[in-house]
């Protein structure tokens, strides 16, 4: 188990090194731009001079990979918030990010789940039907329309909650105020229609197929009611493959949704990416997409490992 | 006892039965069923999956006809003062519904200053005059209905719904002394009224610029000159009369161009004043009838939501075609060959699996779009990671079947590699590539869309346009022009539930294990 999990962070770094790589050269032989700021671009053009933006592309990428390695050092945002290190920049952003996506997903999760046994309970009766058809028009729907549904009835029609996320100012100065959570639920609903569609879809999928196995029929002749037998036996052999999707749904949330946080203005890491193409603050957009590409392996991998942990019949590193 | 009867029998009594025919089995009566027909078979149950492909084909087919029988037709043109107007179609407007109207408040002088284009058009030969409540009955009235009065902060505040075409009123042009006659021509021929009479440039004139200040107006409202030439205002009642402002010749009569420049007679060029409703009836041949309204451009949004489908679906087949391909070849390599070949390729796909799709899309645009423009990089960003499932799955079921007896068999028999691959294996798993192509078409809808909405992409344009490009242009002004968003978003979400539906359906259809078993 130790050595396989080593094996994959191993392979991890070094798919992250090899896409990092690519991602450096394609980044950094676009062409800059200076501020309109003269008194910026002095200074800017001389920083860029004495950080070796101007020496061949291989030795750049050595400075590079050294910053990173000594110094944590991630580059430089030179429009977004000037001077300011980037790996500052992008953590400043991670906060409303990750908690509006959490929030998110505490609300879906029961939901989803306590729909997908429902359905799976009631297979074939019209339940079933009625929450397989809402699930396939959910899943297929983009997160983009339900923005819009969201903010049209809640704002438009009901006004019930604000058409942005608050500002940090405006909402006290904390991301955990109760003003900022109000000011996010339209987002965290629009978030999670899909959230629940899916993992209702996954869960009914999952406890079908363990209330038609054979020891649900042992543990029902042994005496259990149907309902002992679902919920000690059947619920628990359809988490297996459940909960590792959530624990990746739980590590998803670090890179969360580009156009939700767009549509609602939340000045998360998706935001701050689009700014940093917008603005052609490169060094933003590499650490943004360095982050991005981490956070998508961690998942694959994090699902993978968890699998043997939930589960000890499943072995790992086999084939 | 039976068998004792049946002793002894003299071999003469035998007899061939068949001597001298041709034996042969006899050929089934049934047609055999294969692969592709079982799954059709089986395709054709799933009622879902059946009306879903209906609907996709009516979706392609309002994308192929739509711009068909639109061409000759201006209604690829775009209009500018028509732009952003709701639906509306002339048939449909009696029955209350796509009137173009939307419901808005009034003050006391925008709602005489909306009422008036409707008298103004009543008036048709300038003499004035005309009672308020005339104009109401006027085809040419924009205000629908006047629902209700009511107080806010102590002015007086009509609820009342508007045809935002009709709206528009009247404008000024510039126009040739020939076409000038030729309107005429027109208006004789049709019995459309398009020119009105010009409107006098003085101190009781609101707005020059404003074709629509027809009345005599202070600081915007309606007034009256009384006999010692002071302007009163009149306040707004069913029987108000509107005091006209029109320019007059001597004889009173009301003028209805202006010579404003040019030499020839053919280069002469009138300022009019027309009503717009007719004028672009004149210019087109038909009334106005956008039965999904126009877009932010002043494009017919009928139109151009068929455009947008057929560039959306395009770059979705072409992609999962491409994926098909690429994918069935690389992972047929890999499965059929194995060991370091395997491990060597596995790795190459990790790692473009490992790049965020959004990543590889912006780059490739920031890089590729000026060179080679928006579409062709759009499409080898698609291109660029898409095949890995395939690929992966072609792999898997080459595991499954490289060691089995048969191909054993071939492999005994000298049958080249290529042959064993694409003739022996390959069809095993061409059900599922199959199944994950058609999944591909909603997933590359979806993304395209997503990334024209976030701007990273751009393929709008005059000639085109895609469904993502519309929602984006309505992403900002949507909640005035609610239908900008509605239309496109209603087609979007169609394409994917339907696709997904398809899918859902071949999949079943393909492979009937793996039923119910959703991802």
């Amino acid at each position: 188990m130790a050595k396989y999990i080593v094996k994959r962070i191993l392979l991890m770094l070094f798919t992250l090194f090899v896409i990092t790589t690519i991602c450096f050269m394609l980044v950094r032989i676009l062409p800059r731009e200076l501020p309109q700021d003269k008194n910026l671009q002095a200074v800017i053009e001389a920083r860029w001079d004495a950080l070796g933006y101007n020496e061949p592309l291989l030795v750049q990428y050595g400075i590079y990979l050294k910053n990173i390695i000594t110094k944590w050092d991630f580059g430089t945002s030179w429009y977004i918030s000037v001077m300011k290190p980037a790996w500052d920049v992008i953590i400043d952003r991670l906060l409303p990010t990750v908690l509006v996506n959490l929030y998110s997903l505490l609300f879906s999760i029961p939901i989803g789940i306590g729909f997908g046994v429902l359905a799976a309970i009631k297979k074939n009766k019209w339940q079933d039907s009625v929450i397989s058809t809402l699930v396939m028009l959910f899943v297929s729907i983009p997160s983009y329309v339900y923005a819009f549904l969201v903010q049209y009835f809640l704002y438009f029609k009901l006004d019930w909650f604000p058409l942005n996320v608050y500002s940090l100012a405006d909402a006290g100065g904390s991301w955990f105020t109760p003003k900022m959570f109000y000011s996010m639920i339209p987002a965290i609903l629009a978030l999670s229609f899909g959230v629940i569609a899916g993992l209702t879809r996954f869960t009914r999928a999952e406890l079908t197929e363990t209330l038609t196995s054979e020891y649900m029929l042992l543990a029902r002749t042994k005496g259990l009611t149907r309902a002992q037998a679902t919920t000690r036996h059947a619920l628990k052999n359809a988490m297996v493959p459940i909960m590792p999707m959530i624990i990746s749904s739980f590590i998803g949330i670090l890179g969360g949704s580009l156009i939700i946080e767009q549509i609602f203005s939340i000045p998360g890491v998706g935001q701050l990416y689009m700014k940093a193409i917008t603005l052609r603050d490169y060094d933003v957009f590499m650490m943004d997409s360095i982050f991005y590409t981490f956070v998508g392996l961690l998942a694959g991998i994090v699902v993978d490992i968890s699998y043997g942990f939930i589960d000890p019949r499943i072995r790992m590193g086999e084939r | 006892m039976a068998d004792k009867e049946y002793k002894d029998i003299p071999k003469e009594m035998f007899e061939f039965a068949n001597v001298g025919e041709k034996l042969s089995d006899k050929k089934f009566d049934t047609k055999p069923i294969g692969y592709f027909k079982d799954a059709w078979l089986r395709f054709r149950k799933n009622r879902a999956s059946v009306f879903a492909s209906v609907i996709i084909l009516i979706i392609i087919l309002y994308a192929l006809l739509v711009p068909l029988f639109s061409i000759g037709k201006d209604t690829q043109l775009m209009d500018t003062y028509y732009a952003k107007k709701g639906p509306r179609n002339t048939w449909l407007r009696q029955f209350g519904i796509a009137d173009g109207g939307v419901e808005r408040e009034f003050s006391e002088k925008s709602l005489i200053f909306a009422l008036g284009v409707g008298v103004a058009a009543a008036d048709v030969e300038g003499k004035g005059g005309v009672v308020l409540s005339e104009g109401l009955e006027n085809e040419y009235q924009p205000i629908i209905k006047i629902n209700n009065e009511t107080t806010k902060v102590g002015k007086t505040v009509y609820n009342a719904k508007i045809d935002t075409y009709l709206e528009v009123g009247f404008i000024y042009r510039n126009i040739e002394q020939s076409e000038y006659a030729k309107i005429v021509e027109w208006e004789k021929e049709t019995g459309v009224k398009v020119l009105y009479p010009l409107i006098e440039k003085n101190q009781y004139n609101y707005d020059s610029e404003d074709a629509n200040y027809w009345y005599k107006t202070e600081s915007g409202n309606a007034v009256r000159i009384n006999a010692s030439g002071q302007a009163v205002r009149i306040p707004y009642s069913e029987d108000m009369v509107l005091e006209d402002n029109y320019k007059r010749d001597e004889n009173g009569n009301a003028v209805y161009y202006e010579y404003v420049g040019g030499g020839t007679i053919e280069t002469a060029q009138y300022r009019v004043r027309v009503l717009y409703y007719n004028y672009y009836h004149y210019l087109n041949g038909h009334e106005p009838n956008y039965i999904m309204g126009t877009d932010s451009q002043g494009y017919d949004l009928a139109y151009r939501i068929a455009n947008g489908i057929q560039l959306s679906l395009m770059i979705a087949v072409f992609v999962s075609v491409i994926n098909f391909i690429i994918g069935a070849i690389y992972g047929a390599i890999e499965g059929y060959y194995g060991g370091a070949i395997d491990l060597a390729m596995e790795r190459i796909a990790d790692i473009l699996a490992g790049v965020p799709f959004i990543v590889v899309a912006t780059l490739f645009q920031i890089h590729l779009a000026m060179k080679v423009g928006a579409i062709p990089s759009l499409l080898f960003a698609f291109v660029m990671t898409g095949w890995i499932s395939t690929a992966a799955n072609v792999r898997m079921q080459f595991y499954r079947f490289k060691n089995q007896e048969y191909v054993m068999a071939a492999r005994t028999l000298g049958a080249s590699d290529a042959r064993i691959i694409w003739k022996h294996i390959f069809p095993n798993s061409l059900g599922t590539i199959i199944t994950s192509s058609v999944l591909v078409i909603p997933n590359v809808i979806f993304s395209e869309s997503m990334l024209s909405f976030l701007g990273i992409v751009n393929l709008g344009g005059a000639e085109r346009t895609s469904l993502g490009t519309l929602l984006s242009d309505a992403s900002s002004i949507w909640t005035n022009y609610p239908h900008l968003m509605i239309f496109p978003a209603i087609v979007i979400s169609l394409l994917m539930i339907c696709f997904n539906l398809f899918g859902n359906g071949l999949r079943d259809a393909f492979n009937p294990s793996l039923r119910g078993v959703e991802d």
